[in-house]
This record gives structure tokens, C-alpha cells and sequence, in this order.
């Protein structure tokens, strides 16, 4: 009965985790493709990834996307958290009309939120794509982070602040070393979430901006042409890039869970 | 004290972020004039951009979209930036309609004597008032040689049983119900009502032995032997040609759509001199013709056609005879009319047989 069980567990896990990479796994292998058709293997070949760094719209593209990611993901982050500290210690129902109107945005269509971003920026005269293009990746950033970080606050406790107060903390001081280090897991998933948004928005971008593209306007524009198979080799270079660094964390985290588990050991 | 030079070096912090966005959002800035321009991805050589640059001292902006409505949207826009843009022929109906093109002051552009006379003022831009044809061709019928053994010179292969389950067709209103319109003998601009009740009830007819209707991928998928019948625009065809050479182009005997991109200058342009310079030098018969072999779709440029040599000349997906052009149409803008084709075309696609 056990082997059975155990049998339909790993299978069920496995079938979950092909569903999940077997397209990831198809786009890898056709980046060494000799030819430039999908689902037609002509050899293989390396060239693809030299013809993508070779390519300066691509690499205009890549750069624009991670530097709106982090500076948005950072701005966000920052905003996002002092907003759920006020909203959390507001009364209690201020507090909830407020948590309510900050959330509001996630559930607003993209394609409403650019729409309104090109309209937006057209009444106030905000040139310059790149810096509309931030300022659209850091508000729509910001509820997530808001929605991350504010079940933290509620699951710490109050006293936990008021103590340190009492030992001697300024509130700045109780703010940076007992409240944040407190709440930051949540602070941590709100960045990753809002560096994850931005790297993959294309509606947003693609109305709030004019004259610069990131790099799913790019690829999304090419359709029409036929994806090139450069653009699954920069696929398979960001998701190995990414993965690695997403190994590194956890691993680096697990060791310090050891470490600590260690000490409480010890005392 | 501590509380404050904290805040200080937070709000120092925050500063230097916000001066690092600033900085990057002015690294576009002018000094030089910048021409913004709004293509289709991949389609213009790139090169040519590097060299347009470097002779006319005028710094270029190249982004792409991937529909002629995502255009729309962009230079409906009250604060539109863009000073080149590459719509088709219906939608140049639109933008005139909606007074949003730059009438075009043709001393800037000399080598318009370039375009073949064929190709100019046409229906959509009477006198090329404010359009320049860039690319062109024609929809016709991709096949698998080693798939079918009729002889294929009409539409109505497409509704021969034979070929069940290997016949792809485009997921796209108005080339989709094109195709049954020209089958049946139609206007592909029709505006009665019945000619789409046929049209409607001949792709429902023809739905059971339809495989898939897909976008792009059809490219991919009949390189692969995927289907032995589809359709496919020339430019397409002829790569899908070359990547596998059991594959053949043929155009129906009775004609079928003509399309045309074209280069426009928005009426909110600042710059319409330089970007008037920049048509020129896409009419230029070298230039174009590098761009041409580079984008695989023909040229409406007669000069660069004679200089990309006798393999692309006598090529009659590339350069279809002008008995079949003379039968050809061009799609129009439908104005609300389109509302009937898409209704027709959802129930098209949601019909189960």
C-alpha cells in the first residue's frame, strides 16, 4: 500500500514539474539550433547566442528591462513599505478604507492602468520614455508590496516596538532594528514580486511609453516576422541567470536557519 | 543626532536614486535632432539606420509595435512623439479620415521617381499625398509538394476534402474572410450583407477539414511538414521556401489581396524636413534594395529590383506577373462595417461541428 502511495506522490510531482519546464526545456534546446525554424532541428550550434550579442536592439532592450526592474523594484519596496507601517498603525477604520483603496490597483485591468498612464502623462507633459516608464513600473509595484509586507506587521507585535523604546531606542532607531528586520520576509517577497512584475509587463509599458522599448515590446513586435531563435538563447541565459541566483538565496538562507537553530541550540 | 544624520543619509539616498532615474530618462535627450521612428519588429535593416545616421547627422529612435491598431493608438495620442511610422494601406484610409498624416512636400523626397509608377497613387492614397509604399505583396496558397498532387490554381483547393486535417488558414478577420469572399467570387471589401452570410457559411463548411487557425506559427509549422496547404503572405513564402524546398507558392489564377505597407509622417511631427530626408533615403535604389533581400519582401522600388539581380526579377512569388496584379484588390477601411465581419468570424471560430 505504502509503495503505491508513495508511487502516485512522486509521479504527481513529476508530471506537475514537466508541465512546468518541458515548454522552458523546448525553448532551451531550440536556442542551439542550427536553423532558424522551431520544431525543425538542423544541428547544433552556438551561433544564435553570438548573433544575440551582437544585436544592439536586443541588448538596448535587455538594459532597459533590468534597469527599470531594480529601480522600480527598489523604489517600490521603499514606498510600499513606509505606506503599510502608516497604514497598519492608522485606526481602525481609516485604516481600512485605506488598505482597500491601496489595493485597488492590482485588481484594475493592465490595460486600463496604461491607458490611464498614457492619458496621465500627456496632461502633465512628462516626457522622455524611460522616465514614464519608471514612473508606471514603481505605482503599479507599489500595491504589491503594500499587500506583502502588511500581514507581516499584523503577525509582529506591538510591544515588540514599545519595548524597544523602553530600552532606549529613538523611534527611528526601534523603526530600523526591531520593526523592519521584523517584517523582513515580507519586505524581501515584495521586492522579488515587484522586480518579477516589471521584468515581464508588456501592456503598461507598452501604452505608457513612447520611443523606447523593453524587452517584451521587442518581442512581442516581431511576431509578425517570426521569433528569432535569439531571442530563446537570452531566454535560456535569463532563466539559467535567475534560477542561479534563486538557488544562491535559498541556499544562503537554509544556512543561516542551520546557524541560528545552532545557537538556540546552545543557549 | 543620531535620529537625524540616519534621516539625513536616507533621504541622501533617495535623492541619488531619484537623480540616477532622472539622469537615465535624459540620456535620450537632443542635441542632435532625434528622429523617433515606429516599424514593425524586424523590419527594416538595421545597418541602414547605423548609416543614415552617420550621413545626415540626424540621431535616430527605432522601436517597433506588433499591430497597425497598436499604432493607432499611439498616434492618436495627444502628445504623440513619433515622426516615421510603417502602416498598412487600410488603415492609411483611417489615418486620413482622422486628419493625423502630414501632407508629404515631395521636393525632400527626389528619389520618389524611384517607385515603380504601378505603385503609386493608389486607391488608399490618391497622389500619394501623404504616403510612400515601403514593402508589398501578395496572400496566396503555401503547399507541400510531396502532400498534394492537384494542381493548385484556385481557392477551391483549400475546400477539397482530400487534404482534411492538413489545411491551415490564418487566425485573422478580414484575410480569413477574404480568402471565402474571393472563393466565392466577392469584393474583399464587400459591404452587403449577404456576401458575408456566404462567405460565413463557406468557412463553416470548410471548418471540418481546417487543422488549425493560427497566426505567425504557420511559417514554423509548414517548414516542418505540419500541413500540406495553407495561406501565407509572399514575403513569408519565399523564406519558408528556402528553409525547406518541398515547399510552393501559388496565387490563385483569379486574382487575389494586394497588400501595402507604407512610410507616413505623423501631423504632430516636429521634425517632418528630417524625416522627409529619411524617406529619401529609404527610396535611395541601393539602400532599398540592401533593405529589401534583408526584409524578403518585394519592393515597390523599380531601380532596386533591377539591382537585386535576375533570381529575384523572374521570381513570380516575388515579382507576380502584372496580368494577375491587374486582378488583384486591396483591402479598404470598412468603417463600422467591420463590426459584421467580426461577428461573422466569431461564429466561425466558435462553431462546432
Amino acid at each position: 500500500m505504502k509503495r503505491i502511495a508513495d508511487f502516485f506522490k512522486g509521479t504527481y510531482l513529476g508530471l506537475m514539474l514537466l508541465f512546468l519546464y518541458a515548454p522552458i526545456i523546448v525553448l532551451m534546446v531550440f536556442s542551439f539550433n542550427e536553423s532558424k525554424t522551431m520544431g525543425h532541428w538542423s544541428g547544433f550550434s552556438f551561433k544564435w547566442y553570438e548573433a544575440l550579442l551582437s544585436d544592439a536592439t536586443i541588448m538596448d532592450a535587455l538594459w532597459v528591462t533590468l534597469s527599470v526592474a531594480i529601480i522600480s523594484a527598489i523604489a517600490a519596496t521603499a514606498i510600499g513599505t513606509f505606506a503599510a507601517i502608516g497604514i497598519h498603525s492608522m485606526k481602525k477604520s481609516p485604516k481600512s478604507v485605506v488598505e482597500n483603496i491601496s489595493q485597488l490597483p492590482m485588481v484594475n485591468p493592465d490595460l486600463v492602468t496604461g491607458i490611464s498612464f498614457m492619458m496621465l502623462f500627456a496632461l502633465l507633459g512628462i516626457k522622455g520614455g524611460y522616465t514614464r516608464m519608471l514612473i508606471a513600473h514603481i505605482t503599479f509595484n507599489i500595491p504589491y508590496v503594500i499587500f506583502s509586507v502588511l500581514p507581516k506587521l499584523r503577525q509582529s507585535s506591538n510591544n515588540l516596538y514599545e519595548a524597544a523604546m523602553d530600552l532606549g531606542c529613538t523611534p527611528w532607531m526601534a523603526l530600523r532594528k526591531v520593526v523592519i528586520p521584523d517584517i523582513m520576509p515580507g519586505i524581501v517577497s515584495g521586492f522579488i514580486l515587484s522586480f518579477t512584475l516589471s521584468l515581464d509587463d508588456f501592456v503598461v509599458s507598452w501604452f505608457a511609453t513612447s520611443g523606447i522599448q523593453n524587452l517584451s515590446i521587442y518581442i512581442y513586435s516581431i511576431a509578425r516576422r517570426g521569433i528569432s531563435p535569439k531571442i530563446n538563447a537570452l531566454s535560456a541565459i535569463m532563466f539559467v541567470a535567475v534560477m542561479t541566483l534563486l538557488l544562491f538565496v535559498n541556499l544562503r538562507s537554509l544556512k543561516e536557519e542551520r546557524e541560528a537553530e545552532k545557537q538556540i541550540k546552545r543557549l | 543626532m543620531n535620529l537625524y544624520s540616519n534621516i539625513k543619509k536616507k533621504i541622501a539616498l533617495i535623492l541619488a536614486l531619484l537623480m540616477i532615474a532622472a539622469l537615465c530618462g535624459c540620456v535620450g535627450g537632443e542635441k542632435a535632432t532625434t528622429l523617433y521612428v515606429l516599424n514593425w519588429g524586424d523590419y527594416i535593416d538595421e545597418a541602414l539606420l547605423t548609416e543614415f545616421e552617420e550621413e545626415s547627422g540626424i540621431k535616430i529612435n527605432y522601436t517597433s509595435m506588433a499591430t497597425n491598431e497598436e499604432m493607432m493608438v499611439k498616434l492618436q495620442e495627444p502628445d504623440c512623439i513619433y515622426d516615421v511610422c510603417f502602416p498598412s494601406d487600410y488603415i492609411i484610409e483611417k489615418l486620413v479620415a482622422q486628419d493625423l498624416l502630414h501632407e508629404l512636400n515631395k521636393d525632400n523626397i527626389p528619389n520618389l521617381v524611384n517607385i515603380d509608377q504601378r505603385f503609386m497613387d493608389l486607391d488608399f492614397d490618391p497622389g500619394n499625398k501623404y504616403s510612400v509604399p515601403y514593402m508589398w505583396g501578395t496572400v496566396g496558397i503555401l503547399y507541400n509538394t510531396t502532400m498534394v498532387s492537384d494542381p493548385v490554381d484556385s481557392w477551391d483547393i483549400l475546400w477539397n476534402e482530400k487534404y482534411s486535417g492538413q489545411i491551415l488558414m490564418y487566425d485573422s478577420i478580414r484575410d480569413t474572410m477574404g480568402v471565402a469572399l474571393m472563393k466565392l467570387g466577392r469584393s474583399v471589401n464587400t459591404r452587403d450583407e449577404q456576401d458575408i452570410k456566404d462567405a460565413e457559411e463557406a468557412l463553416i463548411a470548410q471548418k471540418p477539414l481546417v487543422l488549425a487557425y493560427l497566426g505567425d506559427s504557420i511559417k514554423d509549422r509548414m517548414i516542418s511538414g505540419g500541413g500540406a496547404l495553407a495561406i501565407v503572405y509572399s514575403g513569408d513564402a519565399m523564406w519558408c521556401m528556402d528553409e525547406n524546398p518541398d515547399l510552393a507558392y501559388a496565387v490563385p489564377k483569379t486574382g487575389t489581396n494586394l497588400w501595402f505597407d507604407n512610410i507616413i509622417i505623423p501631423k504632430t511631427s516636429k521634425h517632418t524636413e528630417e524625416a522627409e530626408a529619411f524617406i529619401n533615403f529609404l527610396c535611395d535604389a541601393d539602400v532599398a534594395a540592401q533593405n529589401a533581400e534583408y526584409i524578403g519582401y518585394s519592393t515597390p522600388n523599380a531601380p532596386a529590383l533591377q539591382l537585386m539581380g535576375e533570381d529575384y526579377i523572374n521570381n513570380e512569388t516575388y515579382n507576380p506577373p502584372q496580368e494577375l496584379l491587374d486582378k488583384c484588390e486591396i483591402f479598404h477601411d470598412l468603417g463600422d462595417f467591420i463590426t459584421v465581419y467580426n461577428d461573422a468570424w466569431n461564429r466561425v471560430k466558435s462553431y462546432v461541428g
